[in-house]
């Protein structure tokens, strides 16, 4: 059955309290969950004051505050700081989103932040994505052609063509939406997830591929893609504002209608 | 140990090439049912009170019996197919798992022909 309880080695306890050194009328705490692999500790949650007056607005500035001047064995990912390169992931104040476009001041009382849900754990804020990379793999996320390339032309498509990916090129896989998705959490080793199931609609809606049969068939399954029960945590949660549940939707009507 | 690659995990035994008709069955007697549980409510409600008499004038028109099996087929069906996601969601057990989903379909079969069988002998006395 699915497991509703943490295993014992999970249950989360309690961790240190980092002051600030000056007092502030802005003080704002940050609980953040932290977890050693060195050792047979259980995870903590850690509680650290940061002065807003001297910090920058995201939480994400915050965690870099906290790393750099409080505790330095704080563990994230990190890389680009704008929402594009999807590194900082991780489910700040009960939700998933984005460290780095997640402004402190929208979240009214303590800061929670934890990693994303039901993934592996490596360090503190830091998942294994192993698994969700290859699912991405598994969809062939390229152009396939059987058509010879014309001869010194590029793979013409028009500017409509081109409209039809909107909404699905801006993914950058973050994974925030297949984490949110209970049916991802309980049934991941087989079902796809909203983000690969997003990336592969962005494919079948190139109009410039040729294998949209066969990526059709691969998709055809109980598990790869009939696990979405459009409960739409994926839509609700990304940080992009895209819709994952309509590309999925739109997958279905498709597997539908060719039959 | 486990040497097998993560792509390998993730690709499996290849698509099983079903499912979609399990998912478009499911949407249509979501919509039949509709209809003929309003149909059968209204009837149900008109009927005055636990007269068998009426009762069995109601069940010897044949539209009512047809009406009634197309309303018993649906929502048995439809139970089926929905238990049998949630029983996929939740049961890792693949025995269990396969076990389950037969039992619920063999239920549902056995109610669909039971019901049947009793309308039509009502309705051809």
């Amino acid at each position: 059955m699915g497991k509703l309880s943490l295993p014992e080695n999970s249950v989360v306890g309690r961790g240190r309290t980092y002051s600030a050194e000056k007092k502030s009328n802005r003080l704002k705490k940050f609980k953040i969950y932290r977890w050693n692999p060195d050792g047979d500790a259980n995870p903590t949650m850690d509680t650290y004051e940061v002065d807003l007056d001297n910090c920058g607005r995201m939480v994400l500035d915050a965690l870099i505050k906290i790393k750099n001047e409080v505790d330095s064995t704080l563990t994230f990912r990190r890389s680009c700081r704008e929402g594009i390169c999807g590194s900082c992931a991780m489910n700040i104040d009960g939700t998933n989103t984005l460290a780095c476009i997640k402004p402190i001041e929208e979240i009214r009382s303590t800061v929670k932040i934890y990693p994303l849900p039901h993934l592996p754990v490596l360090k503190d804020l830091v998942p294994d994505m192993t698994h969700f990379y290859a699912q991405y793999a598994s969809i062939k996320p390229w152009i396939q052609k059987r058509s010879p390339p014309s001869a010194g032309r590029e793979n013409l498509q028009s500017v409509e063509e081109r409209e039809k990916l909107d909404g699905l090129y801006e993914c950058i896989l973050c994974a925030c939406c297949s984490t949110s998705c209970p049916s991802y959490w309980w049934n991941s080793d087989r079902y796809l997830g909203p983000a690969v199931l997003l990336q592969a609609y962005r494919w079948i809606a190139d109009s410039r591929d040729e294998a949209v049969g066969e990526r059709l068939d691969e998709l055809e399954d109980p598990f790869r893609l009939y696990r979405c029960h459009t409960i739409m945590n994926c839509t609700n949660t990304c940080p992009k504002h895209l819709n994952p549940g309509k590309a999925i939707a739109e997958i279905k009507k498709l597997i539908a209608t060719r039959s | 140990m486990n040497y097998r690659s993560p792509l390998a995990k993730v690709l499996g035994h290849g698509s099983a090439k079903e499912g979609s008709a399990h998912w478009w069955w499911q949407r249509l007697t979501a919509l039949a049912l509709v209809p003929l549980t309003l149909w059968f409510t209204y009837s149900v409600a008109r009927l005055s009170g636990p007269c068998m008499e009426e009762v069995y004038t109601w069940f010897s028109s044949p539209i009512t019996s047809t009406m009634l099996i197309a309303f018993i087929v649906s929502l048995f069906y439809h139970t089926q197919l929905g238990i049998q996601v949630v029983l996929e969601d939740y049961v890792r057990h693949e025995g269990l798992k396969i076990l389950s989903i037969l039992a619920v379909k063999a239920l549902s079969a056995i109610l669909i022909i039971l019901s049947t069988i009793s309308i039509l002998q009502v309705t051809l006395g």
